[in-house]
C-alpha cells in the first residue's frame, strides 16, 4: 500500500482541495510550475502507474487542445511569431501555457490523492467533513447506478446493432438515437421507482441510517506529517507567486 | 390464523384492462403458497398490493391482525412481510453489502451494534460471510440475489413474498437458494415459473388468470 493510501481519506480530500485552489489562483507561470512539480511528486509518492496516468491525461489534453491553439492568435498583445499570416501574441502564449500547466497539475494531483479512493470511502469522508447528507447520497446513488444504467444503454445499443443498425447521417439514424435515449430515460425513471419501492419495503421513511462508528478519531501521525509537507509545498507555491509578479 | 388476507381486491392501471378483478386470497402461518399464472397476469401487482406499494382501487387488505389502508399502516406490514424483488439491482442500493443488509434493521430502530450483529449472523447463516465488505454493484448476479434475500431476512419477517426468486440464476445458485428457502420457517408466497422450485417448496398452489385466483 502506498503512503497516500495509508492516509485518512479526509486528509487526502482536504489536501486535494487546497492544492487545486492554490494552483488555480497562482498568479505566475513560475508558481504554477512549482505546483506542477508538487503534483508530480505526489504522483510518485502515490506510485501511480505511468502508462494509465498518461492515457487519462491524454483525454484531458484532447479536450483543451483547441483552446490552447487558439489563444495565442486571439489574445491581443506583443506579436511573438506568425503563422500563415496570423500573428501569435506573447500574452496569448503565456495564457495558454498557464492553462495547460494548471489543468495538468490539478489533474495529476487528483489522480494521486483521490483517484484510487472507492466511492463509499469518499462518501463517508465527505460526510465526516460536514458535506450535506443529501449531496453525499446523490453522489453515492450516482456511482451505484451509473454502471446499471450503462449496462442498460449497452444492451439497447447491442439490440440495435443486432438488427443491423449503423450510425449514419439521416433522419432514420437520428430518430433511432432519439428513441434510444428516450427509452433510457423511461427505464431510469422506472428503475428509480422500483428502488424507492424496495427501500420503503425495508422501512425507509426518509432518513438514511448509518452503520459507521461516530468515534471522533483525530488525525494520525502520518496525516499530520503529510499535512505539514503539503502546507510547506503550498507555501512555496505562494512564495514563488508573490516573488515573481 | 391468516397473516395476510385480501378481500375482493381489484386494480387496474388503465380502466379498460383490469389486472386484478375481485381477488380473494389468504396466507396462513406455516404455508408456502405458489402463485402461478402467465406473464402479465398481475402476480407482481398482487404482491405489491399485499405490502401497500400499490393501493388497490377496490377491496381491502388485512395484514397481521388488522385492516391496512394508509401508507403509515403499511410501514409495519413491510417489516413483517419481506418482499424479495425480481431484480436484485433494485434492492441493493447501498455501497457495501454490510450497509445494505443493515439498512432494514437500522430503519426498524435497532442500534448500530445490534445491526452489525444481525448482519454478521444473517450472512453467516446464508454462507455469505465472505461478502460482508464487498461493494454491492461488483457482485455477480447470483451473489446479488442471495445478498438481497439476506437483506430481507435481516428484518426478521414473519412472511416472505418472493417474486421469481430463481429467475436467471445458474444451476448451482438456484439449487443453493432453493435449499435455503426450504429451510426457512417463514410462511411464503412464491411467484415462480420454475417448476422444480414450485414442486419442492409449495404446500399449496393458486393460479391467477383473467384477474381472479383459482
Amino acid at each position: 500500500m502506498s503512503l497516500v493510501e495509508r492516509l485518512d481519506p479526509r486528509t487526502r480530500l482536504i489536501a486535494a482541495l487546497l492544492f487545486a485552489l492554490a494552483e488555480v489562483l497562482a498568479p505566475s507561470l513560475a508558481a504554477q510550475g512549482v505546483g506542477l512539480l508538487l503534483a508530480v511528486t505526489a504522483a510518485l509518492v502515490a506510485r501511480l502507474p505511468l502508462g494509465a496516468t498518461l492515457r487519462r491525461l491524454l483525454g484531458l489534453e484532447g479536450f483543451m487542445l483547441l483552446v490552447l491553439v487558439m489563444l495565442p492568435f486571439t489574445v491581443p498583445g506583443h506579436p511573438l511569431f506568425s503563422l500563415w499570416g496570423l500573428s501569435g501574441s506573447e500574452e496569448g502564449l503565456r495564457q495558454a501555457a498557464g492553462i495547460a500547466i494548471k489543468a495538468n497539475a490539478v489533474a495529476v494531483a487528483l489522480f494521486a490523492l483521490v483517484g484510487s479512493m472507492e466511492a463509499p470511502v469518499m462518501g463517508r469522508a465527505l460526510t465526516r467533513l460536514g458535506v450535506s447528507g443529501r449531496f453525499v447520497h446523490l453522489f453515492l446513488f450516482t456511482t451505484r447506478y451509473l454502471s446499471v444504467l450503462e449496462d442498460e444503454y449497452r444492451r439497447l445499443r447491442l439490440a440495435m446493432r443486432a438488427r443491423a443498425f449503423r450510425p449514419t447521417t439521416g433522419l432514420h439514424c437520428w430518430r433511432s438515437i432519439g428513441y434510444l435515449f428516450g427509452m433510457l430515460m423511461v427505464r431510469s425513471l422506472e428503475r428509480a421507482e422500483r428502488i424507492d419501492a424496495a427501500m420503503r419495503c425495508r422501512g425507509f421513511t426518509g432518513r438514511f441510517p448509518s452503520l459507521d462508528d461516530e468515534s471522533r478519531t483525530g488525525p494520525g501521525r502520518l496525516d499530520l506529517g503529510f499535512g505539514a509537507a503539503s502546507a510547506a509545498g503550498l507555501a512555496l507555491v505562494i512564495a514563488v507567486g508573490v516573488a515573481w509578479t | 390464523m391468516d397473516l395476510i388476507r385480501l378481500e375482493r381486491v381489484s386494480h387496474a392501471f388503465d380502466a379498460a384492462h383490469p389486472v386484478l378483478d375481485g381477488v380473494d386470497f389468504a396466507l396462513n402461518a406455516g404455508e408456502r403458497v405458489a402463485l402461478l399464472g402467465a406473464n402479465g397476469t398481475g402476480k407482481t401487482t398482487l404482491l405489491h398490493v399485499m405490502v401497500g406499494l400499490i393501493r388497490p382501487r377496490a377491496g381491502s387488505v388485512h395484514a397481521f391482525g388488522r385492516e391496512r389502508r394508509a401508507e403509515a399502516d403499511f410501514v409495519e406490514v413491510r417489516a413483517k412481510a419481506g418482499l424479495l424483488f425480481q431484480d436484485a439491482d433494485d434492492q441493493l442500493f447501498c455501497p457495501t453489502v454490510a450497509e445494505d443488509v443493515a439498512f432494514g434493521p437500522l430503519n426498524l430502530g435497532r442500534s448500530k451494534a445490534e445491526a452489525r450483529e444481525i448482519v454478521r449472523d444473517v450472512l453467516e447463516r446464508l454462507g455469505l460471510g465472505a461478502l460482508e465488505n464487498r461493494v454491492t454493484h461488483k457482485l455477480s448476479g447470483g451473489q446479488k440475489r442471495l445478498v438481497s434475500l439476506a437483506a430481507v431476512l435481516a428484518m426478521e419477517p414473519e412472511a416472505l413474498l418472493l417474486d421469481e426468486p430463481t429467475n436467471a440464476l445458474d444451476e448451482a445458485t438456484r439449487e443453493r437458494l432453493t435449499d435455503i428457502l426450504a429451510g426457512l420457517p417463514q410462511a411464503m408466497v412464491i411467484v415462480s415459473h420454475d417448476r422444480e422450485v414450485v414442486e419442492r417448496l409449495a404446500t399449496r398452489r393458486v393460479t391467477l388468470a383473467n384477474g381472479t385466483l383459482a
